[in-house]
């Protein structure tokens, strides 16, 4: 029987899908006996997604700007 | 023909390696198409590993820098991006251990596994619990959590899980082993949700409602 220290420890693996067939099941049983571990898996599964989905923020102008002009003086110094 | 000027805007459909061969070679052009597609995400990973503007700014001149004078050690091995980004850790990872008074930014402290994570607010959470706020208020959420996790768990959540690095890639970038990687990425995980659940929770579920 798998406690839900057993659950947790292995939670991550489950979450990216890299378990084996044999070790998915039982967790699955798991959470579907044991409503707190089913909560934690949901939210944890809902945090990496909405991680995931964050995109990047558009880098600053002038942030870019500075680097073009950076990274063109270094190619002009190695070509000259 | 100028090799020096990197503003060639026809190259968005090229391939990564032709790119990398290209810039090898000297495309001054294919090098600036690569910095134009990496830019953002490496902006972005520098600014949640040091949680400052303008070391951020630092790292991202830096990388790119690097990454130029150093293509001909990249062999094509791994993808370009991966390399850049082990590039783009080195030099915000140095950011934060210059920063000597700040002792919470040591990579090689002692930490727990992550087994004992106290979970204190178990509630569920909505469907698409995000909706419910407007895209700034989002961001500033889930960057505040980020920002309030320890480094070596930090850096392991944002290059596995926000630049979706795998675990063998992280390990590497970081210098970890692999099992390493996966109890700070557990443990961040966890904290997250934790935090996270404040904001997120189903409105009239109370923390104790699941047990």
């Amino acid at each position: 029987m798998l406690t839900c220290k057993d659950f947790l420890h292995e939670l991550s693996d489950y979450l990216d899908e890299s378990i084996d067939t044999e070790a998915r099941a039982k967790l699955e049983q798991h959470i579907a006996e044991c409503p707190n571990c089913w909560v934690i898996a949901d939210t944890t599964r809902k945090t990496i997604r909405i991680y995931k989905g964050m995109d990047p923020y558009p880098i600053p102008s002038d942030v870019e700007a500075r680097l073009m002009k950076a990274l063109e003086k270094k190619m002009a110094a190695k070509h000259r | 023909m100028n090799t020096t000027t990197m503003a060639v805007p026809s190259q968005t459909g090229i391939d990564e390696g032709t790119l990398v061969a290209q810039a090898r070679e000297g495309d001054a052009g294919a090098f600036g198409e690569l910095v134009r597609r990496y830019e953002g995400k490496i902006f972005r990973l520098a600014q949640h590993v040091t949680q400052n503007r303008e070391d951020a700014e630092d790292v991202l001149q830096e990388t790119f820098m690097k990454a130029y004078e150093h293509l001909d050690q990249f062999h094509g091995d791994s993808k370009f991006y991966t390399w850049i980004v082990r590039i783009a850790v080195n030099q915000a990872l140095m950011k934060l251990r210059r920063r000597k008074t700040d002792k919470s930014v040591s990579l090689d402290e002692t930490i727990d596994t992550g087994e004992d994570t106290i979970l204190r607010e178990v509630a569920a959470w909505d469907e698409d619990p995000e909706q419910r706020f407007s895209r700034e208020e989002l961001g500033q959420i889930l960057d505040s959590a980020i920002q309030s996790l320890e480094p070596p768990y930090r850096s392991v959540f944002v290059l596995r899980d926000i630049e979706e690095l795998s675990t063998e890639e992280t390990a590497e970038a970081l210098d970890l082993s692999v099992p390493a990687v996966k109890s700070r990425l557990l443990r961040a995980r966890l904290q997250l949700r934790e935090k996270l659940t404040r904001f997120f929770k189903r409105k009239g579920d109370d923390a104790f409602a699941y047990m």
